[in-house]
């Protein structure tokens, strides 16, 4: 055999690249459409009434979440892990068979389990738990996905050569073990068909419905505090975990304060648990809980500025670069949306503001600019980072990169004003009543009202999704681009005109 | 005193111990600045700069044995 020199092994990060894309255009195709069916409702007919059940909102609104959530950013958890992990570690996969048929079983059976989602939610098989909508067989399967991933984590760590564990990879164990916890919980479930009904029926339903081991308030509570948290452990912990290795390592420049990411890495454990009752202010749950969800998302703004701020210190000195390179701009823009976002959410969880805020568009605008912004702009520049060290080529092409760059974020600030507009305007009209306390507007005066923002919501969403699609082409042009030099890839990553 | 109420007190005794050890925490790290190995904290910092398969580790596995 030839003696070559050791390498990091790429594979399976290249595997979940091609699932964050897809699945990414997927889920915010679908998000498209949806946005412009609350504007123009005809279009829930798009296809005819024959498939209606098929294009209808309510068939496809589970699809764009759990698409986006556990398509998208879960594949580019994935692939991030695969690639930073081997490499802050400093052990390539290449050492352990092992790990490496664990990563590659890892990536197929995610796969069947995403096929297995996209078929039974098409077919409007759910259990109707928002963010948990599989039934109890795919949540088997999401489990033994979940197992073999804690198995590569823990796998690639027992066999390291660096001693000290990379901040990054305290945010993957967070993640793992946070929806590891969170998920389990939230989907305790019982299959009807070993239950029995008052009357004495037994083998109710079909053999793969379930119902949750929770009731009422219970179960309003436990979905929270796994809704919330699946924001902290999904969109937050791994999302921090690739700025914390993919900004430094772009710009050369080490993390502004090692320090600080320690600590408001236990500052964030420590304080998101506790912030999932803001979602039930002024519900049947306990007042307990309300203020407690209040208090403790007011409080989480410390750990979140901490690293966000950590992050922006860390350019100190090195403005240019953010001018100069697009891929920069991404993370820089990145971390100030997560600045952003984790000051309206406290904002929002403050109950006299939650009075006017609960239930309305602006609550959807909140996750959007967290989303949109800071979790697609960052997957979006990692894999722009990568793309050029896993196929040894230069990125396709910077002004593309740059005009993506400026067309999402127009599209990102036209749904996130549209919809603060839009929420303000509802949460007033709804509570707005006369001098003897009657209602002042019905439900569909506030429809009326608010269709020119749903509008702007939807070109909003159409803009980001046209620049997801130039990245796609982008990378896609990557893989027969330039071929680089090892030396051309220490920071800066490559770029084509 | 019923179960609600020890369950109140013990979530704020929870809640209070909790505060203590983040605080001794930053305390910790800002007063020693080094940890158990001797490495400061910053250098780890390094870890992401330096990690070609070829470059020497920050803070190398092997520091244990050669002990």
């Amino acid at each position: 055999m030839e003696n070559r020199p050791l390498e990091y092994d790429y594979t399976v990060t290249k595997m979940f690249m091609l699932t964050t894309i897809i699945l990414g255009i997927v889920g915010m195709l679908i998000g498209v459409v949806l946005a412009f069916q609350m504007a123009y409702p005809e279009l829930n007919l798009v296809l005819g009434e024959g498939l209606a059940e098929y294009t209808n909102f309510s068939r496809l609104r589970p699809l764009h979440t759990d698409a986006v959530i556990f398509g998208f950013t879960l594949s580019g958890i994935f692939s991030t892990w695969y690639y930073v992990g081997q490499r802050v570690l400093k052990v390539s996969m290449a050492e352990s068979g092992f790990l490496m048929f664990i990563g590659k079983l890892h990536f197929w059976l995610y796969l069947v389990g995403v096929a297995a989602v996209v078929v039974s939610l098409f077919l409007g098989i759910t259990t109707s738990k928002e963010y948990a909508e599989f039934e109890w067989p795919i949540d088997i399967a999401i489990v033994v996905v979940w197992v073999l991933f804690g198995i590569s984590i823990f796998g690639l760590i027992g066999i390291r050569r660096e001693k000290s564990l990379y901040i990054s990879i305290w945010y993957y164990i967070a993640t793992f073990l946070g929806i590891a916890m969170l998920y389990l919980f939230n989907n305790m479930e019982i299959p009807t068909i070993l239950g029995e009904s008052a009357a004495g029926e037994s083998g109710i339903g079909a053999w793969y419905h379930s119902v949750s081991m929770y009731a009422g308030t219970n179960d309003a509570m436990v979905q929270w505090w796994y809704g919330h948290n699946a924001v902290a452990f999904g969109f937050t912990v791994p999302i921090v975990a690739m700025i914390y290795y993919f900004l430094p390592k772009e710009s050369g420049q080490a993390i502004y304060s090692y320090k600080l990411s320690l600590l408001s890495f236990w500052g964030l454990m420590f304080v998101y648990l506790w912030a999932g009752g803001h979602h039930l202010l002024y519900s049947t749950v306990p007042d307990w809980v309300q203020t407690m969800g209040s208090i403790f998302s007011v409080i989480l703004i410390l750990p979140s500025w901490g690293s966000a701020i950590n992050m922006l210190l860390t350019m100190k000195g090195e403005w240019q670069q953010v001018a100069a390179s697009p891929l920069i701009k991404f993370m820089i823009l990145a971390s100030t949306f997560y600045m952003f976002s984790t000051l309206e959410g406290p904002i929002q969880a403050i109950k006299s503001v939650n009075a006017i805020a609960h239930f309305t568009d602006w609550i959807v605008g909140h996750v959007h600019d967290g989303t949109l912004g800071w979790v697609g702009f960052m997957i979006m520049a990692a894999l722009f980072h990568m793309a050029p060290r896993v196929f040894k080529r230069e990125i396709y092409s910077k002004s593309l990169m740059a005009t993506q760059f400026w067309i999402q974020t127009l599209g990102i600030v036209l749904y996130f004003t549209s919809m603060w507009i839009a929420g303000i305007t509802q949460g007033m009209m709804w509570r707005a009543h006369d001098e003897f306390g009657n209602l002042a507007y019905s439900f569909i005066d506030t429809v009326t009202i608010l269709h020119p923002y749903y509008t702007i919501r939807g070109v909003g969403g159409l803009l980001y999704l046209v620049g997801f699609l130039m990245f796609s082409y982008n990378i896609y042009k990557t893989m027969s681009a330039r071929p680089v030099e090892e030396s051309e890839l220490q920071s800066a990553s490559p770029m084509g005109a | 005193m019923d179960i609600a109420e020890l369950q109140a007190y013990g979530y704020f005794a929870l809640t209070v111990i909790l505060v203590v050890f983040l605080y001794t925490y930053i305390y910790h790290l800002y007063t020693k600045r080094k940890d158990a190995d001797g490495h400061d904290y910053e250098d780890y910092g390094n870890i992401a700069l330096k990690d070609d398969i070829g470059d020497a580790p920050v803070s190398p596995m092997s520091d244990d044995k050669e002990k």
